[in-house]
């Protein structure tokens, strides 16, 4: 079995200028993890400090986003084209801890970047 | 003269000189615009911004555009107007529009982005642009790209309303109708910006077009009489402008032109779509992507942009977000018109509709400073009053038959309020 795998311009800094790979993986974990293998380089980028990939970065099969084909679950088929696209919607672990901070009413970590408004590690904006 | 400006990532921070660019390389995070506030303050005034042009280009200060940016269109510097009698009939006592539906030179508060972005097209070399369009965005590429001398390319859902379809073609842009929604076409124009060079608005040229929409809430501010309202609330589609009038009024207070005070955002969507309230209503912290099903086409982004930024925008503000069915989005669009006069589109609808719940609900109370924020013209979707209205047959021209249809109106009248007629 082989899927087609589209790598977006922002990750070619990391894959040597690739922008397409064949892979045999059976679900969206096990394609991850292959693309890790292939591009060490691009492992540190596509997860965040908890190991968990990043939220903001999206896989859509054969134009359908994964996560309305049951995401982790939906197992490839010979001939999906699988395309990442950075970006579109998404969050960060880190924010995720300011979120329940927040909820806590307490200040701002201040170790992570997680000002929504400044994007500062420490934030200066306030927010 | 413009402050400096430059790119940031707003997940890791780090910094990129001015490009078309939108991930950051290091994380796959969106970028944003940050321009240098402390250069800023030494230069920009009450006095310097009311000297300026009578449009958004007032504030062309405090957006990234080249130093030497001569603007060619007027968009912007819409009216705020206060409406006693919206306000009357849903609760409210202090209740303003921020009107939009009359923006130059498309007819929506596109125009305000398309200029920021167009000036950085320009800049940055660009002989194409293009977007993904709901319709006003395209609408808005199209007028200002003629008037540029831009090529351009324009990607929208096959079902658009036509009204946005023809004003998009008459422009002479290239218009590519996709067999799909509008989540369809965005992750198409993001592969196409990755193998063309082409300067897409909203996908590499993002971070610049997403500071047009600070003007709406600096022109809040200003025609406020430099101060800040208790409350707005904003139409929701990728997210962007809730989080930018929130930015607006950010800057505004660290350049000392309003006094700081705290204002809650209220975002809006269709039930329909509506992945942002969602997540503001459940408190989550992610945004889970939507199959849009709404007659707010403008509205219909079921994987938003800036979702997630919205959603925190509206919390930390201590905000809320609502979203009406398409029954509510007409009956607001007429209820908006025959108040106020403010012929409003779906999105208009929404907004309104919404507007009226969150005082109903007792999340808004009557008397704080509110203000709405109507974005589009209601000539675009005209197709969702179809049948809205009886057409009666044409009367000769004689007196005696005027005066029999005003005794026929009134008997019908009649009939309507079931004999609760007393007049």
């Amino acid at each position: 079995m082989s899927v087609r795998v589209l790598l977006p311009n922002a990750f070619q800094k990391h894959t040597n200028g690739e922008r397409e790979i064949q892979s045999s993986a059976a679900n969206l974990p096990a394609l991850i993890t292959e693309i890790e293998t292939a591009f060490p380089a691009l492992k540190t980028h596509l997860r965040d400090e908890s190991g968990q990939v990043r939220k903001f970065i999206n896989f859509y099969v054969n134009e359908e986003d994964i996560r309305f084909l049951g995401n982790d679950k939906y197992a490839f088929r010979d001939g999906d084209e699988v395309l990442v696209i950075p970006s579109i919607a998404g969050g960060c672990a880190p924010c995720e801890t300011r979120f329940a901070q927040e909820q806590r009413q307490e200040p701002n970590c201040g170790t992570c970047a997680c000002c929504s408004y400044c994007g500062q590690e420490e934030c200066i904006c306030g927010s | 003269m413009a402050a400096a400006y430059e790119l940031q990532c707003r997940e890791c921070g780090k910094r990129y000189e001015n490009a078309p660019l939108s991930i950051c390389d290091e994380c796959f995070s969106p970028l944003e615009v940050v321009v240098d506030l402390d250069e800023a303050r030494r230069t920009v005034t009450r006095a310097t911004i009311a000297a300026g042009p009578t449009s958004m280009w007032r504030y062309q200060a405090l957006l990234p555009v080249p130093d030497d940016a001569t603007p060619q269109t007027p968009a912007g510097w819409t009216p705020l107007l206060k409406a006693p009698r919206l306000a009357q009939r849903i609760g409210a006592r202090n209740l303003w529009i921020k009107n939009d539906a009359v923006c130059l030179p498309t007819l929506s508060f596109k125009d305000r982005v398309v200029s920021v972005a167009l000036e950085n097209a320009r800049r940055f070399g660009f002989d194409t642009v293009g977007c993904s369009s709901t319709g006003n965005l395209a609408n808005a590429v199209a007028a200002q790209a003629a008037r540029l001398g831009f090529k351009t390319y324009i990607l929208v859902p096959a079902d658009l309303e036509p009204a946005k379809i023809l004003n998009t073609q008459v422009y002479g842009a290239t218009l590519v109708r996709i067999d799909g929604n509008y989540d369809h076409v965005n992750r198409l124009c993001s592969q196409i910006a990755d193998r063309y060079s082409w300067g897409f608005v909203n996908v590499n040229l993002r971070p610049y077009y997403a500071e047009g929409s600070k003007t709406v809430g600096f022109e809040i501010a200003e025609q406020l009489g430099w101060r800040l309202p208790d409350n707005v609330v904003v139409p929701m589609a990728g997210g962007a402008l809730i989080t930018k009038i929130r930015k607006a009024f950010k800057e505004l207070i660290a350049l000392g032109l309003v006094e700081e005070k705290p204002v809650r955002f209220f975002g809006a969507q269709a039930t329909g779509c509506s992945p942002i309230a969602t997540a503001v209503k459940t408190g989550a912290d992610h945004i889970e992507p939507q199959r849009p099903s709404t007659i707010a086409r403008s509205l219909a982004i079921g994987n938003p942009a800036d979702g997630v930024y919205a959603t925190r925008a509206i919390r930390e503000s201590g905000g809320w977000a609502e979203d009406v069915s398409d029954v509510e989005i007409v009956s607001a669009i007429q209820e908006l018109a025959e108040t106020e006069g403010i012929f409003t589109e779906t999105a208009g609808g929404v907004t309104t509709a919404v507007t009226a719940r969150l005082y109903a609900h007792g999340r808004i109370l009557p008397d704080e400073l509110t203000v709405t924020c109507i974005t589009g013209n209601g000539l675009k979707t005209t197709d969702v009053l179809q049948g809205a209205y009886e057409q009666h047959a044409a009367i000769r021209p004689r007196l005696g038959d005027f005066e029999e249809y005003l005794a026929e109106q009134k008997e019908e009248q009649e009939l309507e309020v079931g004999g609760a007629y007393v007049g």
